[in-house]
């Protein structure tokens, strides 16, 4: 078998477990393919194939034991503001360009105690910032489905990872719809769980209400049991949450007939592309020939504030995580400046790129005095209408469904200079965000030969509800496990 | 809302970020114009609503008070840029 790195991670767990074929062979295939496709796709800034071998060896060990787990053997992608001991970590930024982190991140040990292989830290928008990974200091990721084209982002190297073979599923992390929006624009499944339900431990802070680590996967299977692997309370974070965690694989292959799904009047603006019209309003025809009761009567006014809401409640957390990177405990430290403060300015100034000075910028001005009530507390408040909508709504519906981004991928280059337009890519991720609940971007089709991601969002901690949508429109659909030939 | 120079530089120098000319330029109609699109939130009604800050409702979160192992001094001064004697080194703070 050679083209092992076209199989999902669960028709490779199959394999793996007929002992058809070993995790050495799937990783070496992984590797070959990322030889040959990673200088045109950029999806990476550090690869780890001796590490990946190494612990290929360790789970074929533990197939042969009898200890192992549906991840163990999978070659996985890891976003690179997940901290790895001994892997060097940057958050895309020249500021942690030599950082290698002294501990593991929760998910990372979730990763490794189940057996996985990772392949290498996949490249992003530095610290998170940005919907292109236009904005790292490592140089953009291309769109395995057409190079000139962003991936989306901030986790726009994990879902590249995923699209072009270099890696059968991906960890990203989501804020304001950095795991869904690429994976909708490069034809994947991306899960972005209930903020809490995955710990934070070991995750580059960037808005720390609103970060939310997640998986990206070629289908709803294989973000599922990634899910289930990382999920769960862990008391190194204190916002994750002690609620049980559901088996969610058992939601898998379940009727969905008789569920009610609402989709929000206000997410159909001007400005959406008419292919992304046309294949949503098609996937809307689907649910409602799988039996669920669709209402386009729902109502969500204050989804317009969100946007506002968003970029001053993000910015002004950010403004404060990103206040550690001094120059004096760890990263780049510029000492040209001849006083203690014009070091740190200098350090600040030479270490951060535009986008996250923007950012930090913007924070500092929306927390600062004379501003504050009328930036961060206006938008805290705007955040609690937002909340009450989405709560009313759970009331009559299981799942809220909308499309995940107003367009497909669109050129590198375009918006990188104007970051109101970049912003606005995030238009419909950015509700569920605020809110803290959890949605998932599943691939519903083609427009103009580029993937069309159509999102659920669920009830808080209802991530069962979303597979069992998900995973019955994806068969509906027929669009799964596409992988870019490139 | 617009934003001068002025109060760039001053924002900037609150965040301790080093910002040239080109910066300033570059910046302040950029940020001005991020904050225009904000100028909507005024119009809300927010009259008696209470600001959220967390999605969910964790309060006063605790833990056990046990002693563990930590991470050894040298794991600690691992990476950062000037150390000395077992300590990060840093400029004089009071000159």
């Amino acid at each position: 078998m050679t083209d092992l790195w076209r199989l999902t991670a669960h028709e490779a767990h199959e394999k793996l477990r007929a002992r058809e074929i070993s995790a050495v062979e799937l990783t070496e295939s992984i590797l070959a393919r990322v030889e040959r496709v990673e200088p045109r796709v950029h999806a990476y800034i550090t690869l780890t194939p001796e590490l990946a071998l190494e612990q290929a060896k360790d789970a074929d060990a533990r197939f042969a034991a009898g200890t192992a787990t549906p991840l163990t053997g999978i070659p996985v992608g890891v976003k690179d503001l997940i901290v790895t001991k001994g892997v060097r970590t940057t958050a895309a930024s020249k500021i942690l360009e030599n950082f290698v982190p002294p501990y593991d991140s929760h998910v990372y040990a979730q990763l490794r105690r189940a057996g996985a292989v990772m392949v290498g830290k996949a490249n992003m928008d530095e610290f998170a910032m940005g919907s292109s990974t236009e904005h790292s200091a490592f140089g953009p990721s291309h769109n395995p489905w057409d190079t000139r084209l962003v991936p989306g982002g901030s986790s726009g190297g994990s879902a590249a990872a995923v699209a072009a073979g270099e890696c059968l599923v991906a960890l990203g992390s989501d804020t304001g719809g950095s795991i869904r929006q690429p994976a909708s624009l490069c034809g994947n499944v991306g899960f972005d769980p209930t903020y809490g339900r995955v710990s934070r431990y070991g995750i580059i802070a960037f808005g720390s209400s609103l970060d939310q680590v997640g998986p990206i996967g070629r289908d709803v299977e294989d973000v599922t049991t990634m899910l289930d692997c990382i999920s769960g309370h862990d008391p190194r974070d204190s916002t994750s949450n002690p609620e049980p965690v559901a088996d969610l694989r058992h939601y898998l292959g379940r009727d969905v007939r008789g569920l009610r799904v609402g989709v929000p009047k206000e997410y159909f603006i001007e400005g959406m592309e008419p292919g992304v019209t046309a294949r949503i309003e098609e996937s809307l025809a689907l649910l409602e020939g799988l039996g669920c009761i669709v209402d386009r009567d729902l109502s969500l006014p204050s989804t317009e504030h969100a946007l506002a809401v968003y970029y001053i409640i993000a910015p002004s957390e950010a403004s404060a995580n990103l206040a550690r990177y001094d120059g004096v405990k760890y990263g780049f430290s510029d000492h040209s400046g001849g006083s203690m403060w014009a070091d740190m300015e200098a350090t600040r100034a030479h270490g951060f790129g535009a986008e996250v000075k923007r950012r930090i910028m913007l924070g500092t001005y929306a927390l600062s005095a004379g501003y504050y009530d009328a930036y961060y507390l206006k938008a805290q408040k705007v955040r609690t209408l937002i909340n009450r909508e989405f709560e009313a709504a759970f009331q009559k519906y299981d799942v809220i469904v909308t499309p995940t981004s107003p367009t497909v991928a669109f050129p590198i280059g375009a918006k990188v200079d104007d970051p109101f337009a970049m912003y606005l890519n995030d238009v419909y991720t950015l509700p569920a965000s605020v809110a803290g609940l959890p949605a998932l971007s599943v691939p519903c089709g083609l427009s103009a030969g580029l993937p069309v991601g159509l999102q659920i969002i669920g009830n808080f901690f209802d991530e069962p509800r979303i597979v069992q949508v998900a995973h019955a429109f994806e068969r509906a659909c027929g669009f799964a496990n596409r992988v870019a030939e490139l | 809302m617009s934003l001068t120079a002025e109060e760039v530089l001053h924002i900037a120098h609150l965040a301790r970020i080093a910002l040239t000319g080109a910066d300033v330029e570059r910046f302040t109609p950029q940020l001005s114009g991020i904050l225009a699109h904000f100028a909507t939130l005024a119009a809300v009604d927010t009259e008696g609503v209470e600001p959220t800050a967390h999605p969910l409702p964790l309060s006063n979160v605790m833990r056990a008070d046990f002693v563990a192992p930590s991470l050894t001094q040298a794991e600690v001064l691992a990476n950062a840029p000037v150390r000395e004697d077992g300590f990060f080194r840093v400029r004089a703070v009071l000159e």
